[in-house]
């Protein structure tokens, strides 16, 4: 794992009565992406606006780059919100070129990055029109490079594919992972598990103001396996259930005639080995595999658990 | 800073480009100038003459009316009710007609016209009837109408102002009352123009959502100060343009009338100089017009206008940031313009009321309620603008000034807390209790 860019130190953040971050800690390694996740409400826009300076943490720290963040890290960041929003009356180039230079550019530098991204994404047309007179998915890409424009280490994406088409989901998949090739650092917040399991190399799981999980994608995956495992096969003896060793369930199976596929959950103390082993000399096995489980049952599950452990807990 | 520049030269450019903002800088000077032109046009114009017949049993009155430039009486010797009914064929605006009374002095008359006759008609009948019964009835209890008039005098009074030297100033009330009800106004319309655009701005940009991308960038002060900074600097050049061009068009326009215009002089001058030739009294008003006119040209020339300016300026833009933060405030804490309402009546309730009490500033210029007024900071730049013409004493000056500096200092200070919560508020009905809860938020 490389060195943090990013640090989050007991994060805490309460709005009066209502406590938005409750001692969130995170780290998100130099040139990763990292997915930051949670329910609706969790406090992923509260602590984004924390590390774009919108607004101060009441406890804890920031660090960026092993040093606290300070207001001039502004520039080293690239925000693209949720809630995408122009000005409607201006000019694609005029407000792509403002938006730059308030980060910090100068005028002459974030022209020539301007037409560079413009002839990329082949948008050099819309120059002079105003933003109002773009369609929803061309508003999006005219705001992806104004994130990225002034080139940040930091890169906070929240919900980027929303609003954008399949062929344009994949042109823009292709930027960010491009982006990290170059050494930037992107944080991603979404409720899209696919895309958290296709891009993120880790994540954080936030719910109820709470950090509840982190860890590198593969490893969480790993951690949250039921031992289940997928089994092609060809012409069985009989059934599986005839000749499967005491312990291992079945959880499906389907198929008929020739070709069968099962899934089979291996008790504690066996190994897939175990399984293959038993199949060999009743069928052919075409192909064998672990079903991890999908970031989506783990969301769910990690926060229904968490869930019900701060009911135990109110009420005891 | 840098940034802070970089708003404030959006928010101009991007406003001063409208088209609306070319038509009104256009427009404004045109329609001042109208103001100049039009009534001048008007009077070279040759007014429509309007005939009046009159039937005057009495026969007291028929002499007594003589033509004016816009009227013309012609006796009629016909019945009442014939006239009456061939109004238009005797190409009459009105018939008259004063009935024979019991008594010596007839003190009604009647006026047909098939359409309202004006007030102005009506008036001058109502003159030259009131007074010649006047003189009648002076006649009958046995004055002498020639002495009477020799007995009445007008008088006209000069005021004359001490300054500091102890030199004599000559001042004319009624032109700085004008004045400093124009430039009452005028901070007047400014602040709630301008002020309606800053909470406009923030409107817009709260909808859009793009605030959340620029207080990324700046904080949300600099982009709240950068906003009233940049509209600020419209006002003021739209101000400039419209001093600049009215200045331009009066001048053209007074140079194509000026034939009629020194015509019309020239036969004032040619009355004055017959009424001075004239009667002992004729001599007397002529003087008193003369020395009018000299009193209003010395006033102009005694109102400092250095200091008006510095003055208008300096209670412009205080009184505009003061009100201007308050509309920042109020645009941030709604998610739409009709939202704005509730809000808007305490921030617009003092500007008004100082409108209205105007009037009473201008009668008493330096009494308590003018006094106050221009001292406290929510009303103090209409009033104040509207005392400067009449003389204020320096420590006045003073204690406005800096209590008026104070004053948008706070409201930018209160207004900056309410606005960095509320920009990046959505969807919650937002009422006092919840303002004051933001106010007290740290940051």
């Amino acid at each position: 794992m490389n060195r943090p860019l990013f640090e989050a130190i007991s994060v805490s953040k309460t709005y009066s009565s209502t406590r938005a971050l409750d001692q969130v800690s995170m780290s998100v390694p130099k040139q990763s992406i990292f997915g930051l996740l949670g329910p609706n409400g969790a406090g992923k826009t509260t602590l984004i606006r924390i590390i774009n300076q919108i607004t101060a943490p009441d406890e804890g720290e920031i660090h960026l780059d092993g040093k606290p963040l300070r207001p001039a890290d502004i520039s080293r960041i690239g925000y693209l919100p949720e809630e995408r929003g122009l000005y409607k009356k201006m000019k694609v180039g005029e407000q792509v070129l403002y938006l730059a230079r308030l980060k910090g550019l100068m005028k002459s530098e974030a022209l020539q990055r301007l037409n560079y991204w413009f002839e990329k994404f082949e948008i050099r047309s819309w120059w002079n029109k105003r933003v109002e007179e773009l369609s929803k998915g061309m508003q999006q890409k005219v705001q992806f490079i104004a994130t990225i424009i002034h080139e940040p280490e930091l890169l906070i994406f929240d919900e980027p594919f929303s609003g954008f088409d399949p062929i344009n989901v994949n042109i823009l998949k292709d930027e960010i992972l491009g982006l990290r090739e170059k050494g930037a650092t992107v944080i991603f917040s979404t409720h899209n598990m696919a895309s958290v399991e296709e891009l993120c190399d880790r994540i954080a799981l936030i719910d109820r103001s709470r950090k509840i999980l982190e860890g590198s994608v593969h490893q969480i995956r790993l951690d949250h396996r039921t031992h289940l495992y997928e089994v092609e096969y060809e012409n069985p003896v009989s059934g599986a259930a005839s000749w499967l060793p005491e312990g291992f369930t079945i959880v499906e199976e389907t198929g008929s005639g020739q070709r069968h596929t099962a899934r089979i959950r291996i008790p504690d103390g066996a190994g897939p080995n175990d399984l293959i082993s038993s199949i060999i000399p009743r069928a052919t096995i075409i192909s064998f595999r672990e079903l991890l489980p999908s970031m989506n049952d783990i969301f769910i599950r990690t926060v229904k658990e968490h869930g019900a452990g701060n009911i135990n807990n109110t009420g005891s | 800073m840098n940034r802070i520049w970089l708003i404030i030269g959006r928010e101009f450019v991007t406003r001063v480009r409208k088209r609306s903002f070319v038509i009104m800088t256009l427009l404004g000077p045109v329609l001042m100038a109208a103001l100049f032109v039009v009534p001048m046009y008007i009077a070279t114009l040759e007014g429509g003459e309007k005939t009046i017949g009159v039937i005057d049993e009495t026969g007291l009155f028929s002499s007594q009316f003589t033509d004016t430039d816009q009227i013309r009486f012609m006796v009629l010797d016909l019945p009442q009710h014939e006239a009456k009914n061939r109004l238009s064929e005797l190409g009459l605006y009105a018939v008259l007609h004063i009935p024979m009374t019991e008594v010596t002095v007839p003190q009604t008359a009647v006026l047909y016209s098939d359409k309202q006759p004006s007030l102005m008609i009506k008036g001058h009948i109502r003159d030259v009837m009131s007074k010649h019964v006047e003189s009648l009835k002076l006649k009958a209890s046995g004055i002498d109408p020639e002495i009477l008039h020799s007995i009445n005098t007008s008088i006209n009074l000069l005021t004359i102002r001490l300054n500091k030297g102890g030199e004599e100033e000559k001042s004319s009330t009624e032109l700085s009352m004008i004045l400093g009800m124009v430039a009452g106004l005028l901070i007047y319309f400014f602040i709630f123009l301008y002020g309606a655009q800053v909470m406009r701005g923030v409107i817009e940009e709260k909808t859009s959502r793009i605030v959340e991308i620029i207080v990324s960038s700046v904080r949300p002060f600099q982009l709240m100060m950068g906003k009233i900074t940049g509209i600020a600097l419209v006002g003021l050049t739209q101000f400039t343009l419209w001093v600049l061009l009215t200045f331009i068009m009066v001048t053209v326009s007074f140079t194509f009338f000026s034939e009629e215009i020194s015509e019309y002089r020239s036969s004032q001058l040619k009355m004055q100089q017959e009424s001075i030739t004239g009667q002992v009294t004729g001599n007397i008003t002529g003087d008193e017009t003369t020395l009018a006119v000299a009193g209003v040209l010395e006033t102009i020339e005694s109102i400092n206008f250095g200091v008006m300016i510095f003055t208008f300026l300096f209670f412009f833009i205080g009184g505009y940031l003061l009100y201007g933060a308050l509309f920042a405030a109020i645009g941030s804490a709604v998610d739409q313009e009709t939202d704005t309402q509730q809000f808007m009546l305490p921030v617009t309730v003092p500007l008004i009321l100082s409108i209205i009490l105007a009037q009473f500033v201008v009668a008493n210029p330096d009494g308590p309620v003018a006094f106050w007024l221009s001292v406290i900071p929510l009303t103090s730049p209409v009033i104040m603008m509207i005392r400067i013409p009449f003389g204020v004493a320096f420590t006045d000056l003073a204690l406005s000034a800096l209590l008026l500096i104070a004053g948008f200092v706070f409201t930018t200070w209160l207004a900056a807390k309410v606005y960095r919560t509320g920009i990046l508020m959505y969807g919650k009905k937002v009422n006092y209790r919840e303002l004051w809860k933001w106010i007290r938020y740290r940051t």
